[in-house]
């Protein structure tokens, strides 16, 4: 095995693919809550082929990641075996689905996130996260369109899915700030080339994100200083939770193979 | 409040360049790039296609069963269209 | 898929009405190219009583797939692995995938899916009774698989040859991918059966629960379905409720076997004479209350979808609207 060879000496090339790793998983846990409960059969269908991109994004990364730091933890050791603080995705994954408006929202703003990460990945030095960034962006592509269209469809839609689609940005928008702090393990990847500071994507997210809820007749919320710090591994409440249904059979079951 | 179903689309999809499109059923979408996204969704979860039509099922022009002597029964005559008519020497019946 | 061979009420039989003695013609048609083992297509002429019996059956077939879609959904966000999480929200949304084929195949009969849906949430419509059972532990959603899933296979093969075209190419779909479901809830138990103790604890204890709910799934016995020969008659069903059932006991045996597990039934041996296994008498009280509607999850699956489509009312609404406002919108710019 190629293994250790591959191990990184950058701690900050580890924390970094963690945090990727870990907004997948959360994120895909959070959708797949949607499985059997959507508005419409068609839907259902679309939500679960979304969670299954991100839960297959999360496998590859989290190995990736185990790989990286070479002390022979794999996807599953990884996702299932931490603690809430050893987290490392952004709190706004974390946040409960709470009604349709909420996770078209943020798989809008999370979207239109990834599909510029992911791009700028495949440029990566680090061979391995190039090679997943170049099959996840060919999913954040359909995930940023098929959210978009939900987030004008609700926001020029009723007026109570305006009020709701606003209400959720409402709710959203400040932990976008958190995507976009700036950060030494940013400045550490970056200058290794391993992929972008995440605060460098601020303004082509914002280019992108703006006209759609501009088209959905959305108000953007002011910036507010606002703090979160959930890629820092302080979480909110709601991880815990989420944590504690995901972890529940590896935890009862400890050293069994499923 | 008076409720709207949602329209119904009959789905058409192309299993791979150089077939034809194959019609695999319906969705039911609001507007034509829900249709396209939601078909994709569900009829090509197995990589089924390379490329799909949605057409709005009232937009389907349809021959009626009851016609079928007229329409489609001249033909039944023209056997001459069907390659088997033609009794080839067998050194080049794979023609 | 789960159909249940359920019966036609009496009230469905084929009758002669006067517009089916005004199209005596048609009906002898009709009967003929039955009888040849043709195909009826969507707008063919047929008598009314197939086409009811057909909703009913499409449908029910439907309401399964989707109800069928909660007791394993209950397993997705406890799946012990990132594996299985994968492997099981990619079944249960081909089980949404198969309910909205059917719902397809349905609509090609003149009815609506939301009036087949609005059946369904007010109790009117039945769906397959296997659903009302609990999933209580993560070998439940295994056993469901190898199980259910095998009985649901025994009973959709025969119904890709029935005669009415859109549910038969919907069910060859269907078919297509159903196997993968059995294979991969085998293959869960089989991992969990070469792991520790409690692990093949789960997995007997599952198949103790899941085991006579599974035979149920094949419907009364023969002799207790007076109506499946109008069903026969039509090509809508194949192969007998009892044949079905034992085809699926005489196939499971040797599975479990396999496994290492043991089925619940002291009388199940190999009958030589038969060429079949006996097995015991089923608890048919127990199926006919689950049918009508005493079974443990009655009513929270259907609470279930109840809440799902009454929370989706304002998102189902919002899309309507905004087509309606971008349609008069480029109407307006033309």
């Amino acid at each position: 095995m190629g293994a250790t060879a591959m191990t990184s000496t950058n701690p900050a090339h580890l924390e970094y693919v963690l945090r990727l790793g870990d907004a997948a998983l959360i994120h895909g846990q959070r959708l797949s809550e949607w499985c059997g409960q959507a508005p419409v059969l068609e839907e259902d269908l679309a939500l679960a082929n979304m969670a299954l991109d991100f839960v297959g994004q999360a496998r590859m990364l989290l190995s990736h990641a185990g790989t990286l730091e070479g002390k022979g933890r794999d996807e599953d050791t990884l996702a299932f075996l931490r603690h809430e603080g050893q987290y490392r995705n952004p709190t706004l994954c974390e946040m409960p689905n709470t009604d349709f408006a909420h996770t078209m929202i943020k798989g809008f703003l999370l979207g239109s996130f990834n599909l510029l990460m992911w791009s700028r990945l495949c440029g990566s030095s680090d061979k391995a996260l190039a090679a997943i960034a170049a099959k996840s962006l060919k999913e954040a592509r359909y995930h940023a369109e098929h959210t978009g269209d939900w987030v004008i469809r609700l926001g020029d839609g009723t007026e109570e899915s305006h009020r709701r689609a606003q209400a959720a940005l409402d709710m959203l928008w400040p932990y976008t700030n958190e995507l976009f702090a700036a950060n030494p393990t940013d400045d550490a990847a970056a200058a290794a080339g391993v992929g972008p500071a995440w605060s460098d994507l601020a303004e082509d997210w914002e280019k992108a994100v703006l006209p759609v809820l501009k088209h959905a007749t959305l108000t953007v919320p002011a910036r507010t200083p606002f703090q979160t710090y959930g890629k820092f591994g302080r979480h909110s409440e709601h991880l815990g939770h989420l944590l504690a249904v995901m972890q529940h059979l590896p935890r009862s079951f400890p050293g069994a193979t499923w | 409040m008076e409720r709207k179903e949602w329209p119904l689309w009959e789905i058409f999809v192309r299993s791979k360049n150089g077939l034809d499109h194959k019609h695999c059923g319906s969705v039911h979408a609001t507007d034509a790039r829900m249709a396209l996204q939601v078909a994709r969704d569900v009829y090509t979860r197995r990589q089924e296609g390379v490329s799909i039509w949605a057409v709005k099922a009232s937009d389907i022009v349809a021959s009626d069963p009851d016609a079928k002597p007229e329409l489609f029964d001249p033909a039944e005559d023209k056997i001459y269209r069907h390659p088997t008519f033609y009794k080839l020497p067998d050194e080049v019946d794979h023609m | 898929m789960y159909t249940q061979a359920l019966d036609i009420p009496p009230g469905e039989q084929p009758k002669r009405t006067p517009d089916a003695v005004e199209n005596a013609a048609y009906q002898a048609e009709f009967d003929a190219r039955i009888d040849a083992g043709a195909t009826i297509e969507a707008k063919d002429w047929m008598p009314e009583a197939y086409r009811k019996t057909l909703v009913r059956q499409i449908s029910q077939h439907a309401h399964s797939e989707i109800v069928g879609m909660l007791p394993e959904g209950n397993w997705i966000s406890r799946a012990p692995s990132l594996k299985r999480k994968a492997i099981l929200l990619a079944k249960v949304q081909d089980e949404g995938g198969h309910g909205l084929y059917l719902y397809a195949a349905a609509e090609t009969l003149g009815v609506s899916r939301d009036e087949l849906t609005e059946a369904l949430l007010s109790g009117k419509a039945k769906y397959s009774s296997i659903f009302n059972y609990p999933t209580l532990n993560w070998a439940d959603v295994g056993v469901i698989g190898w199980l259910v899933d095998g009985a649901a296979i025994m009973n959709q093969i025969p119904l890709c040859k029935c005669s009415y075209g859109p549910y038969a190419r919907a069910m060859v779909r269907v078919c297509k991918e159903e196997s993968f479901h059995q294979r991969q809830g085998y293959d869960a138990l089989l991992a969990m059966m070469s792991g520790t103790d409690e692990q093949r604890e789960l997995v007997q204890d599952a198949v103790n629960r899941w085991w006579w709910p599974s035979l149920m799934m094949f419907g009364p016995h023969d002799a207790d379905s007076p109506n499946s020969g109008q069903s026969m008659r039509w090509g809508i069903k194949r192969i007998s409720n009892d044949d079905l059932r034992q085809k699926f006991v005489d196939a499971t045996v040797k599975q479990a076997e396999v496994l290492g597990v043991t089925l619940p039934d002291d009388e199940l041996k190999w009958n030589e004479a038969r060429g079949h296994y006996d097995f015991a008498a089923i608890d048919w009280d127990e199926f006919w209350n689950v049918v009508n509607g005493h079974g443990q999850c009655n009513v929270d699956r259907l609470a279930m979808r109840v809440k799902a489509w009454d929370d989706g009312a304002w998102v189902r609404e919002a899309a309507v609207a905004h087509a309606e406002k971008q349609a008069a919108r480029e109407k307006a710019a033309a």
